[in-house]
């Protein structure tokens, strides 16, 4: 059918054999057919870089309109700069210098001729002033008016107006507490439980939380002391504390006509340092009759500042679903997708259409429904332990588009193979994103989905991704905005392979070795193969240790051994952690298939499993199995023998020294040599991707050698400061 | 029992002895000096040899050759020296264990030196069990791997044991570019013994606990004053990085035998042979779009070159030679549609991909082996020029650099070379180009081959005009910074679009497969050196 479209498009039709073309170039169709057939505008420019600069000429692109792109050196190669139909410089690499860079976007404006601009998120999006001078010049900015965009940026004037418009704000007293009877007449007006913190805090020192009234009057004079010899300043406040605190956000979406549509919450729990890690939609926190109470509140917001865009209500939810406005975003959410899985809504569209002057797609609340479950994962280009950002080139990359029916998997990305992840911008390599008619299913895709994306050249998160969406909590919708400092107090450390994981892995690789040395000897005819796998595991603490694994495999086809599709063996995996001294030995035979094409990167298992093989090593391989990368020595049974008398080679003793974590720039450096510093305490900072790392000492002692200045380049590893044991004289 | 052990076993004579007691009395005397030969020097001294965390040379042989495939020769073999004593001293098989075995089922010789065994020390018998495999290697056309583990000469034989390793040196003369000769450097390897290895194709060494120098410490000491440890002198890390004496350093004893079998299952087995066929699901048609975008615009910004061959070549394996020594100059082997090819690419990531001394002589010896044993050469050339200053001038890059140029121009084999970027001056000419017989070459859009830079040649040019320079500057760079001038001259046989690279050089590869050339009859070349 498609076919014949194209054909027949060919023949007559050239704009509609560049539409349809452009739709083959779109990944995939999330939303339906584009509603608009009026005429919005004939160019936009987008004043944003990567994956939102490519969502929004995606839908520009399905409503007839032309785009403009603008971009800073480090991105005239990008994805967005590609896609669009112009595209002009605006500045050198540094943010500050190119998509902060008003006069050279107004000159691109000026120079495309482009009618209105799209934002994006972050950069201009909630910049009153931008959107003061798009006014002025007569371009239409695709965002919310000025006003209301100005009084949602303020915190303070935020919930004021929220608290006019009758908007559940959290309950507190804004003055300070007298004296103990004060706080607990506070306290019963609140309701229980209210948290007692100290009006000059932070970090925990001086809080308290009551949930009786003689707690109040306890937890007073501790947290005023506790305030007193933390902050020298004892004065106390009262407000309601959130018990297992969950963030969920209500979608708006708004024209100049003064209609004003709630869609369903986004659940944005899952965060790590106040960054958003999962998102899903809806939220399985929410009755029909809570998330109708929310989203008329967001409405009366929206209402009462004059909103006409796509905007988005965030609110604090407690565990017994009551609800408090925290702040309103006056653009659209990086989050959005999940919403117009389960929705059918374009936001994109509906932004411009507002902007253009177009009521919504729909003006009545009764059409907006729920439609499956979504969730969206962030992949970011970032150690899972620790976050820190990585950068580098993106050697291989795949998306896992094709592996699965159309539309369970939408991925929102500004990159492809060979793109370059640089230390200016967000680490964010892509938007996963997975719908299922069920919250289970999605998470099934979502699993599948992580196992299908390769990425190598870069550290990713996506191990981490991994393991939270098959998290047993996670599964039951246990989740708080604590999920991950909870679940991971040392920091994530890889997948922990159980019985079961264990022999699928060891099986597996196994399998790869046995294909492997087949293909290396030429010889095919091989019907069963033993090897012994040393594989790393870290324990919470970061202890390393290495599980062996004996892998015998008979070779079940009647036919040679394929080097390029399923072969079936019976695989015997018996294993033991050499970790510990009393070894727990687990030994199961079971059928596997296993399908790959040598040298290939995925890798199918009958038992549903996929795994990839990343790379050769000298003895081994490494595999990415359950998102998590694995270095595993594949020996002999004679090698793992002999492997006993191999010394391991020193390594560099890096107790003494302060290393770079990651390339990046030195912003600053706090010691000179002679220096005597505390361990922990602050040498150096280093700055790569927007963010700026402290560097601590490893330990106490004298500095040494400092072998950078403020503005030197380091690479990752290098060493920056070397420290000596203190002198005792 | 090790497993070592009871496979040799299996080949004793036991089964055939006879039932009568002389023949039962020899055949005790059989068994009894093949379990001494087996026991090498016993095993206190293996004990030792295993706490400086190396193997065995039979546990070495074990882990090269494939299970149960190793025939021992020699293995009763003993020194017929009398003096000092010696003649109550008999290891059996006299401190080396010599043989032929299968590699991934192809046939290899091997000899591996027993430290165990009088410290490994060369005897007269030594040599001569050493001379027959090697011997044998070139007459049936297999290679030749030695595993170097010996204290030196045998300084109880005297002149005989240099005599030993004479012999040995002119068979390694002989065999080179007849079968591939490959050198492990296990232990200790001094004086005399390190000529061996130097005349061999590849020389691995394995880390902390391998050493190769002239003279030792002791002797640096006396001689020149100079403190210097083992490690320092001789170890892993100088001959991997400074000298090139070594192409590669590994791990330990069990990554190096394994890296070992990897590298010959990129060579064939002499001269006479092509290298095997390997079987790659990897489709020769294969486009690549990131090579596309993967040189930077901005001319002065480096990127690796290794990235570029890795998405050209079979699955992105890539076996390189010497990677920690001239990084300015990438060498190596890959495969290309399951064929064997030996890469060679300057490295605009290491000093711009300049080319020095160091990097001439690494290439040039790495060329010189390719064509010796008929392995298509792919070159990727973006190479600014030779190094200027008078440490490169006074240390002969006029004689160095003519070894790269040399090597190439005699080369008959396939070459192909593309040009990625920048190809100036008489490095242009050195790198595999058209007038050195270069069967194929192409371009990418990004190339610019040319004399110099626009900066160096306008500075020339406009000497006595500073003001003009700018715009000659540019002038310069809108006629000579691309690659039409050549192509339109037939110096380049095509530009092609970068994610195509693969697919072109596969096909030409193919095509080239029945090249004919020869270089006149003469009796050697007299290339510098």
């Amino acid at each position: 059918m498609f076919r014949f479209a194209r054909s027949r498009a060919g023949s007559r039709v050239p704009a509609l054999v560049k539409a349809v073309q452009s739709m083959q170039q779109t990944k995939r169709m999330y939303f339906g057919p584009c509603k608009t057939t009026e005429k919005t505008f004939d160019k936009i420019l987008i004043a944003n870089r990567g994956e939102i600069a490519c969502r929004v000429i995606r839908t520009a692109k399905r409503m007839g309109i032309k785009t403009v792109a603008v971009y800073s050196d480090a991105d005239a190669n990008a994805l967005f700069v590609r896609e669009a139909d112009e595209a002009y410089r605006v500045g050198p690499a540094p943010t500050s210098q190119s998509y902060l860079n008003v006069d050279a976007i107004m000159d691109a404006i000026r120079q495309s001729g482009a009618q209105a601009v799209h934002p994006g998120y972050g950069f201009l999006s909630e910049n009153a002033t931008f959107v003061k001078q798009l006014d002025d010049a007569g371009v239409a900015f695709i965002g919310p008016k000025e006003y209301a965009m100005a009084a949602m940026g303020d915190k303070i004037q935020s919930k004021i107006i929220a608290k006019q418009a009758g908007v559940n704000t959290i309950p507190g007293f804004d003055g300070v507490v007298r004296d103990a009877e004060h706080a607990v007449a506070i306290a019963e007006e609140i309701g229980y439980p209210v948290m007692l913190k100290a009006s000059a805090g932070g970090g925990g020192k001086g809080m308290r939380i009551a949930h009786t009234a003689q707690e109040v009057r306890e937890g007073l004079k501790l947290a005023s002391d506790e305030a007193q010899s933390s902050f020298g300043d004892s004065r106390i406040l009262v407000e309601k504390f959130i018990e297992e605190p969950r963030h969920i956000e209500i979608q708006i979406i708004a024209d100049h006509k003064g209609n004003v549509l709630w869609l369903p919450e986004r659940e944005c729990s899952i965060q790590r340092r106040n960054q958003q890690v999962i998102e899903e939609a809806p939220s399985t926190h929410l009755d029909a009759d809570t998330r109708r109470r929310m989203g008329e509140q967001a409405v009366a917001l929206a209402r009462n500042v004059g909103y006409n865009s796509a905007g988005t209500v965030e609110f604090l939810v407690d565990k017994h679903r009551n609800f408090y406005f925290l702040e309103m975003n006056t653009r659209l959410q990086v989050e959005h997708p999940i919403t117009e899985y389960i929705t059918g809504f374009d936001l994109v569209e509906e932004m411009i259409r507002s902007a253009a002057g177009l009521p919504l797609t729909t003006t009545s609340q009764d059409d907006v429904r729920i439609n499956g479950w979504a969730i969206e994962s962030r992949v970011y280009a970032e150690d899972p332990e620790k976050y820190l950002p990585s950068i580098g080139t993106l050697s291989k990359y795949q998306e896992p588009h094709s592996w699965k029916t159309p539309n369970d998997v939408r991925c929102d990305s500004g990159i492809t193979e060979g793109s370059e992840i640089s230390m200016y911008y967000d680490p964010m390599i892509c938007k996963l994103s997975t719908h299922g008619p069920t919250r289970d299913q999605a998470i099934a895709t979502m699993e599948h989905a992580l196992d299908r994306y390769l990425i190598k050249g870069v550290t990713h998160n996506i191990p981490l991704l991994r393991d939270v969406v098959s998290n047993k909590d996670f599964a039951a919708g246990r989740i708080t905005t604590a999920f991950l400092a909870e679940h991971y107090p040392g920091g994530f450390k890889g997948h922990r392979l159980t019985a079961e994981t264990a022999f699928q892995l060891g099986a597996v690789t196994g399998a790869l070795q046995f294909i492997r040395e087949a293909r290396e000897s030429g010889d095919v005819s091989k019907r069963s193969a033993s090897f012994v796998l040393l594989i790393p595991q870290l324990a919470d603490d970061g202890a390393a240790s290495k599980l062996e694994a004996q892998v015998t495999l008979e070779l079940l086809d009647s036919n040679a051994l394929r080097l390029d599709g399923s072969n079936q063996f019976r695989a015997t995996v018996s294993t033991s952690s050499n970790g510990s001294q009393a070894a727990n030995i687990d030994l199961r035979t079971q059928n596997i298939t296993v399908k790959w094409k040598i040298d290939q990167p995925f890798v199918e298992t009958s038992d549903g499993t996929t795994l990839q093989y990343l790379d050769p090593l000298a003895l081994g391989m490494r595999v990415q199995f359950m998102g998590t990368k694995f270095d595993i020595d594949v020996l002999t049974p004679e090698q793992r023998e002999l492997m006993r008398y191999m010394k391991e080679k020193e390594k560099l003793d890096t107790s003494k020294l302060v290393l770079s974590p990651m390339p990046g720039t030195i912003v600053s450096v706090a010691v000179k040599p002679g220096d005597v510093v505390a361990e922990g305490a602050e040498v150096a900072v280093v700055e790569a991707m927007k963010m700026q790392n402290v560097l601590r000492a490893p330990r106490a002692g004298t500095i040494k050698a400092v072998h950078v200045k403020h503005g030197s380049t380091v690479s990752g590893e290098d060493i920056l400061i070397e420290l000596e044991d203190e002198k005792t004289n | 029992m090790r497993r070592t052990l009871l496979l040799v076993n299996r080949q004793s004579t036991r089964g055939y002895a006879m039932a009568n007691t002389r023949s039962f009395e020899i055949q005790a005397r059989i068994d009894e000096k093949r379990q001494a030969a087996l026991q090498g020097g016993g095993p206190p001294r293996i004990t030792a040899q295993h706490q400086k965390g190396k193997l065995t040379a039979r546990e070495r042989i074990s882990l090269l050759v494939d299970p149960g495939t190793f025939r021992e020769y020699d293995m009763y073999v003993e020194h017929q020296c009398m003096d000092f004593n010696m003649s109550d001293q008999k290891i059996t098989g006299d401190g080396v264990v010599t043989g032929v075995g299968k590699i991934n089922g192809r046939t290899t010789y091997v000899f591996s030196q027993d430290f165990t065994s009088y410290g490994g020390s060369l005897s007269k018998t030594f040599a001569q069990k050493v001379c027959k495999i090697m011997d044998r290697a070139m007459q049936v056309g297999a290679p030749v791997v030695g595993l170097n583990d010996s204290g030196g000469a045998r300084i109880q034989e005297g002149v005989d044991s240099l005599a030993g390793y004479a012999e040995i040196f002119q068979r390694n003369v002989l065999a080179s570019g007849v079968v591939p000769q490959i050198s492990l450097i296990m232990g200790p390897c001094a004086g005399g013994a390190v000529y061996s290895p130097a005349l061999t194709d590849f020389t691995f060494m394995v880390r902390g606990t391998s050493y190769l120098f002239v003279t030792g410490p002791d002797v640096v000491k006396a001689v020149t004053n100079e403190t210097v440890t083992q490690e320092e002198l001789g170890g892993a890390g100088p001959h991997t990085k400074k000298s090139g004496v070594a192409h590669d350093a590994f791990d330990n004893d069990v990554v190096a035998l394994a890296r070992t079998r990897e590298l010959l299952s990129y060579l064939p087995q002499s001269n006479r042979a092509p290298a095997e066929l390997r079987y790659t699901v990897d489709p020769v048609d294969r486009a690549d779009a990131a090579l596309d975008t993967l040189v930077p615009g901005d001319s002065h910004k480096a990127y690796d070159i290794k990235d570029v061959v890795g998405r050209i070549i079979d699955d992105a394996r890539f076996f390189e030679i010497m990677p920690d020594y001239a990084r300015n100059i990438v060498i190596g082997f890959a495969r290309m549609g399951g064929r064997t090819v030996g890469i060679v690419g300057n490295q605009p990531l290491v000093s711009s991909g300049v080319l020095d001394i160091d990097a001439s002589v690494k290439a040039a010896r790495f060329v010189r082996f390719c064509d010796a044993f008929n392995i298509p050469l792919v070159t990727f050339v973006d190479v600014p020029g030779f190094l200027p200053g008078t440490q490169q001038e006074h240390n002969g890059i006029i004689r160095e650099g003519a070894k790269l140029l040399y090597a190439y121009a005699e080369a008959t084999v396939p070459k192909i070379a593309v040009t990625t970027r920048k190809a100036y001056g008489g490095a242009q000419c050195v790198m595999s180009s058209k007038q050195l017989r270069g069967d194929v070459n192409l371009a990418w859009p990004t190339a610019e081959l040319a004399v110099m830079g626009a900066k160096g040649a306008v500075e020339i040019l406009w000497r006595r005009d500073p003001d003009g320079r700018a715009k000659a500057e540019e002038e310069y760079n809108r006629l000579f910074a691309n690659p039409l001038p050549a192509a339109q001259r037939g110096y380049l046989d095509d530009i092609i679009q970068p994610s195509t690279t693969r697919r072109r050089i596969i096909e030409e590869l193919e095509i080239l497969q029945d090249k004919q050339l020869k270089n006149p009859a003469k009796k050697h070349d007299n290339m510098p050196l």
